[in-house]
Order: structure tokens, then C-alpha cells, then sequence
């Protein structure tokens, strides 16, 4: 692992600032996620001209438009609907999705589980604030349960997601979770992601301070930051099966890395195949 | 006749004219979700495409397809959906976006009836407003609609043309009866058929506005890759393609996005007229229903009854001049529709002052020649008194 020496990164390169002030409140965990992820592709030497970002709608979404590259900025829960027809159209693209609880687990859940189990060279990067922060604070899949949110007075009841265990499930090839309290270490998962051929997940646990840390009593930006330190579980703690999911219990680090057909690939690959036995049938 | 014009005359249901104009078109990528009765459109692109080197893939649900279609044709792929009416229903959200962010995109429709899931497999007109005014908000979009196998083909690749020239969704509006019968056509040779393309942005790219209009009032698309770094959104946005409530650039990009369409309707309108010009009794009708009221018409001009038939093929934005300039011996209109009566709104406001009646069939089956035939008499009768 690498990260804390010496890099010639510096974000602005990435960025349309010309666009500044940006919309994100202060203490929000949205950019310190973006600067990871920028600051990978950096690192890998993706060129901003063959990157396209595909975002959603609400506070992740727009996260996009900030960033010096081929940005779209589409409908609610379908970005990774937009980019399957995106790579697959242009392969020669490299491909990343930025998404939140909501439009990622909620209102895009359908399009998540297929796209993970399509395994199309993509990356998702689902930014996880456990709530709706741009219209207002609602209680999200993600919410932890007894929080308070505007549709949430009494404290949330509802069981919540594991969106790791999800995308696992569902059969993406690379599904890994960061918090942003070293953004080195959020960097090199980023790397680890961008670098797999194959559908890859990355979970970012971000904080929302402005709406839904301060309904909640979770402090500052750092306090909140700090607490996730504190329920994190680093992935040599075992595996979800022996130690079951509990909220804020988060596990970290890379939590699966399989091998498997790229779907772009096997789609070319088997119609070229079955075309020629099909020639050879027909001969 | 050649043996190669012999060689493109085939017998064709529907369904599969529209995926064989597709790939004629240039279609290289589909996206889609099975449904009842437009699935051969979807069938036939799976086995089309891999031959011309595209892509077919079915996806989990309409509103993927219609993502993955606007995803495909970003990258500067010819793209194309199709679906029937609840489906269509569910496309609106993405529909939305194209024609707010100008994405060229094709959608077949072969309609059915409704509210809600219908009869799946009977006949009916149940969208023409829904492909108008389906997405919320308003919105600009061409709707054709095709009245037999070979006009199938030839509207579908008009349809290409139109969307990619004006960078504006078109919707093929089929009738199930057209879409599941089997005429015969004669496929265009390939070195006749007129296919055009996209206006790419070229240039430099310091300072490209993705949405500025330079000499025509279509602007030409950043292609991904071509070092344009763009923004594209479905926030409304100013000509640099980022979001803006400036209500002066509001106000004007909004002006210009659902006018358009005014400007090119040369290119856009497209009707049949038959027996128009001293047409006492006029009937506007489309898609099958066409088809019997021309039928009706002739066996009313048999009859000594000056009928005639207005048949609009470019359906949205409605070739309005066209229809106004065969009404002037009209005394009556009349509008058969397979639904509750849908295309009469519009006949009847740009008919204004002459009466505009309808006869309309929801039971799932067509419009006979008989009936509408029975309604000119009766018309022609009244207008006599």
C-alpha cells in the first residue's frame, strides 16, 4: 500500500473551477471521496478525454459536473442504466458511476443487482450519507436504525442495507468499502477498483453533518468522521458469515475479488463464435 | 424487373421490417424489454445486430432500456428501443431526458389499449397523446405512424434520420394489426436508401459550448473521446451545458428547444390526401384505420359522395397547414380513432368552425370501411339539410 509519500496530484487539475463555489455544505464527506477518486485515476494516468462519469440524482450526483471529463448527469436511479449503453456502445471509454444510497439501493436498486451480475467493466461508486440530503434529510436504505430523519420522527425502524453484501451477492467481481477518514487508503481501494476488469463496487461511507449529523446529535464533521473510525471492522476481522452485519459495524478494505467473464468481452467473444459455427453449419 | 429488385422483394411481418429498416438505418445498438405485441422487433434486432457488428442486450426493465439506449447513442451510436404501451409509459422518464438534453434516440410503440395493462394482444391507438405529451413538463418529439408493412420500413428509417438530424426523440407509432401482418416489400437497394447522420462538433474545444447554435439552430454534438469534456444534464441548462435559473438564459434556451421543431417542418411533415380537393365530407385518419377509410372513401365516391381522406403520417408535431389547406369544401370532418377519441382534440382545433365528429372503437377490434362509410352517408345527409 502506498499513498502518504510524496505525489505530484494536485485536484485542481482535475476539476471545473470555474464553477466554485461548489454546492456541497461544509464538512460534507461527498468531496474528500471525490479528491480519492481523482486522485486514482491520477495515479493510474487516465486520461480525463477517455473517462466518462455517469452520475444520478441528489447531493452524489451532482458531485459530476465538477470534474474536467465527459460528465452525464442523468435521471434518478438510472446511471448505471445510461452507462451499461454507454461502455457498451464504446468500450474505448473508461467508464465510472457516482451514486448515493438512495439512487443506488432505492429507486435504482433493480438497475445495482443486474448490472453486478451483468459484470460490465465499469466501476460504481456508491457515496453512502444515509440519508436524502438534497431534498431535505428523509430516511434512506441506508439510514442506521433509531435515527431521526424528516420522514423518520420517531427514529428509524426499518432494517437496513448492506450494500456491500448486496453487490456481493448480486455477483459484482470487486466489491470493496472505505470510510474518508484516510483518503490514501480510500485512494488505493479507488486504484484496486479502477484497475479490475469487471463490474467493481465501492462503497464510501460519507457523512452528512448539515442535515442529518446535526438532527441526529453526531457532532462536527470530524466527530462524525471519527465515529465511523470506531465502527469500522478492517476485512482480516473475518468474513459477514461468521461476524453478522450490524449498523455502523462497517467492514472495510476489499471485501471480494473474484474472477469472472467481463460481459463485454463474452458477448463479443461468444457472437463471434457461434457466428462462425453457424457459417460453418449453413457451408 | 432486375434480379436484384427481385431479390428485395420479401414478405415481412411488421415487426421485423422495423428491426430490418433499423439496421439499414445504421441502428447498431438495441436495448429492451419483452412486451406484447412488439417482442419481434426486439427477436429479430437480437439476430440482426451481431451480424452488423452491434449490440443487443435485453435489459431488466423499460426504463434500463430506454437508459441504455440514451447511454449507447451519448457515445454516438445509433440506438433504438421498442416497446408497447405500458412500457412506453415507463420510457417517459428517460424520453424526458433526451429531449431536454437533445439525444437522439428511436422508440417503437406498437400500441394497445388501456388504462393500465389492457388487452395486450388486441388492437388499438391508445398513445397518440402519451407520445406527445407523456413526459411531464413540455416537451418536443415526432411521432410517425406507419399504415402498412412497407411504410414500417420506410418511417423507420425516417425515423433515424429525423432524430439524428434534429437531435430529438422519434416515436414510431405502430398499430399491433400492422405490426403482426405480413406484406410484401421491396427493400430499398441499399446504394437508394437515404440515411443521414449526426452533426458532430468540430473545432476547437477551448471555450465549446455543447448547446450554443452556430448558423443552425441544431447544435452538433460533442462525441466522448473527442476532447470536448462536456456536461450533459436533464437540469435545464444554458449553452455551455451547465445548470442555470438565470431567467433571461432560461427564457432563451427554453425558446429555442421547444420551437425547434418550427423551423424544419419541411423536413418533419409528411401526409397522404386522398380525393381531398373537392372533399365535402373530409375523414383524418391514421394507421390502420386509414386503411379502412380509404377503402370507405372510394365506396362512397362509388356512391356519387364527395368523401376524401387526409392521412397524417408524421403524426406529432401534426402537419396543421397541411390538413388546413384540405378543408375548404369540407362540411363535415370526421375522425375514426381506435381509442376514445384522442386525435380529434387536435383535428378539431385546427378545423375550427367546421364540424368535426368521430366514431371511435375500444372494444379491440378495427374500424370497418362499413362503418365509417355508414357515418359519410349519414354526414353527407346532415349537410345537405
Amino acid at each position: 500500500m502506498q499513498g502518504t509519500e510524496h505525489s505530484d496530484f494536485d485536484i485542481r487539475d482535475y476539476l471545473r473551477t470555474d464553477l466554485f463555489p461548489h454546492f456541497m455544505c461544509p464538512g460534507c464527506g461527498h468531496g474528500i471521496a471525490l479528491r480519492a477518486l481523482l486522485w486514482a485515476l491520477h495515479e493510474l494516468d487516465i486520461s480525463m478525454n477517455n473517462l466518462a462519469l455517469v452520475s444520478g440524482i441528489g447531493c452524489s450526483g451532482r458531485t459530476a459536473a465538477y470534474v474536467d471529463t465527459n460528465t452525464m448527469h442523468v435521471t434518478h436511479g438510472r446511471p448505471l442504466a445510461f452507462a451499461t449503453g454507454l461502455k457498451l456502445a464504446r468500450p474505448d471509454l473508461a467508464v465510472v458511476v457516482i451514486t448515493g444510497d438512495g439512487d443506488c439501493l432505492a429507486i435504482g436498486g433493480n438497475h445495482l443487482i443486474h448490472a453486478c451480475r451483468r459484470n460490465l467493466d465499469m466501476t460504481c461508486v456508491m457515496l453512502n450519507n444515509e440519508v436524502y440530503g438534497m431534498t431535505g434529510g428523509q430516511v434512506s436504505p441506508t439510514t442506521s436504525n433509531d435515527r431521526f430523519t424528516t420522514t423518520t420522527p420517531l427514529g428509524n425502524h426499518e432494517p437496513v442495507f448492506d450494500a456491500c453484501e448486496l453487490a456481493t451477492a448480486a455477483g459484482a467481481s470487486l466489491v470493496g468499502r472505505e470510510i474518508t477518514l484516510q483518503t490514501p487508503s480510500l485512494k488505493d481501494l479507488f486504484k484496486t477498483a479502477l484497475s479490475h476488469r469487471g463490474f467493481s463496487f465501492v462503497e464510501v461511507i460519507s457523512d452528512c453533518t448539515e442535515i442529518y449529523g446535526r438532527k441526529n446529535d453526531l457532532g462536527n464533521s470530524t466527530e462524525m468522521i471519527l465515529k465511523q473510525k470506531s465502527g469500522i471492522r478492517p476485512e482480516s476481522y473475518g468474513n459477514a458469515v461468521e461476524h453478522p452485519f450490524r449498523p455502523g459495524d462497517w467492514k472495510t478494505g476489499i471485501l471480494t475479488r473474484v474472477e469472472r467473464p467481463e460481459y463485454g468481452d463474452s458477448y463479443r467473444q461468444h457472437i463471434a463464435t457461434k457466428q462462425r459455427a453457424v457459417k460453418t453449419v449453413t457451408k | 424487373m432486375t434480379n436484384s429488385a427481385q431479390h428485395r422483394i420479401r414478405n415481412l411481418q411488421g415487426n421485423h421490417a422495423c428491426a430490418l429498416a433499423a439496421v439499414a438505418a445504421g441502428c447498431r445498438f438495441y436495448a429492451g424489454y419483452p412486451i406484447t405485441p412488439s417482442s419481434e422487433v426486439a427477436e429479430r434486432m437480437a439476430a440482426e445486430l451481431p451480424r452488423v457488428g452491434g449490440t443487443f442486450i435485453q435489459m431488466e426493465d423499460e426504463i434500463a432500456s430506454m437508459g441504455a439506449v440514451l447511454g449507447a447513442s451519448i457515445g454516438g451510436i445509433k440506438a433504438m428501443t421498442a416497446t408497447s404501451g405500458p412500457g412506453f409509459s415507463l420510457k417517459q422518464e428517460n424520453l424526458g431526458y433526451a429531449m431536454g438534453a437533445e439525444i437522439p434516440c428511436v422508440v417503437i410503440n406498437v400500441m394497445r389499449g388501456g388504462p393500465s395493462t389492457g388487452m395486450p394482444t388486441r388492437p388499438a391507438q391508445g398513445d397518440v397523446m402519451q407520445a406527445r405529451w407523456g413526459s411531464h413538463g413540455d416537451t418536443v418529439v415526432i411521432a410517425l405512424v406507419p399504415a402498412s408493412v412497407a411504410e414500417i420500413y420506410s418511417q423507420t428509417v425516417r425515423a433515424f434520420n429525423l432524430s439524428e438530424q434534429l437531435r430529438v426523440p422519434v416515436i414510431v407509432l405502430i398499430d399491433e394489426i400492422i405490426g403482426h401482418l405480413v406484406e410484401t416489400v421491396e427493400i430499398p437497394a441499399s446504394d437508394t436508401l437515404v440515411v443521414t447522420g449526426r452533426k458532430w462538433a468540430s473545432g476547437p474545444a477551448e471555450d465549446f459550448k455543447p448547446y450554443a447554435i452556430n448558423g443552425s439552430d441544431i447544435p452538433a454534438m460533442p462525441r466522448p473521446g473527442a476532447g470536448y469534456r462536456t456536461h450533459i444534464t436533464g437540469l435545464t441548462h444554458a449553452e455551455d451545458g451547465f445548470p442555470t435559473q438565470d431567467p433571461a438564459v432560461v427564457a432563451r434556451v427554453m425558446t429555442r428547444l421547444l420551437g425547434k421543431l418550427d423551423h424544419h417542418r419541411d423536413l418533419i411533415d409528411c401526409y397522404e390526401t386522398v380525393a381531398c380537393d373537392d372533399a365535402e365530407i373530409l375523414i383524418v385518419a391514421y394507421g390502420i384505420t386509414a386503411r379502412s377509410a380509404h377503402r370507405a372513401v372510394h365506396q362512397a365516391r362509388a356512391q356519387g359522395l364527395a368523401a376524401g381522406l387526409f392521412r397524417p403520417v408524421t403524426l406529432w408535431p401534426f402537419p396543421e397547414q397541411a390538413l388546413r389547406s384540405v378543408t375548404r369544401c369540407a362540411q363535415a370532418v370526421l375522425v375514426p380513432e381506435m381509442n376514445g377519441g384522442q386525435l380529434c382534440w387536435e383535428v378539431d382545433r385546427i378545423c375550427a368552425g367546421t364540424p368535426v365528429s368521430r366514431l371511435n372503437r375500444i372494444d379491440g377490434e378495427s374500424i370497418t370501411p362499413d362503418q365509417i362509410q355508414q357515418r359519410i352517408i349519414e354526414l353527407a345527409e346532415h349537410a345537405g339539410h
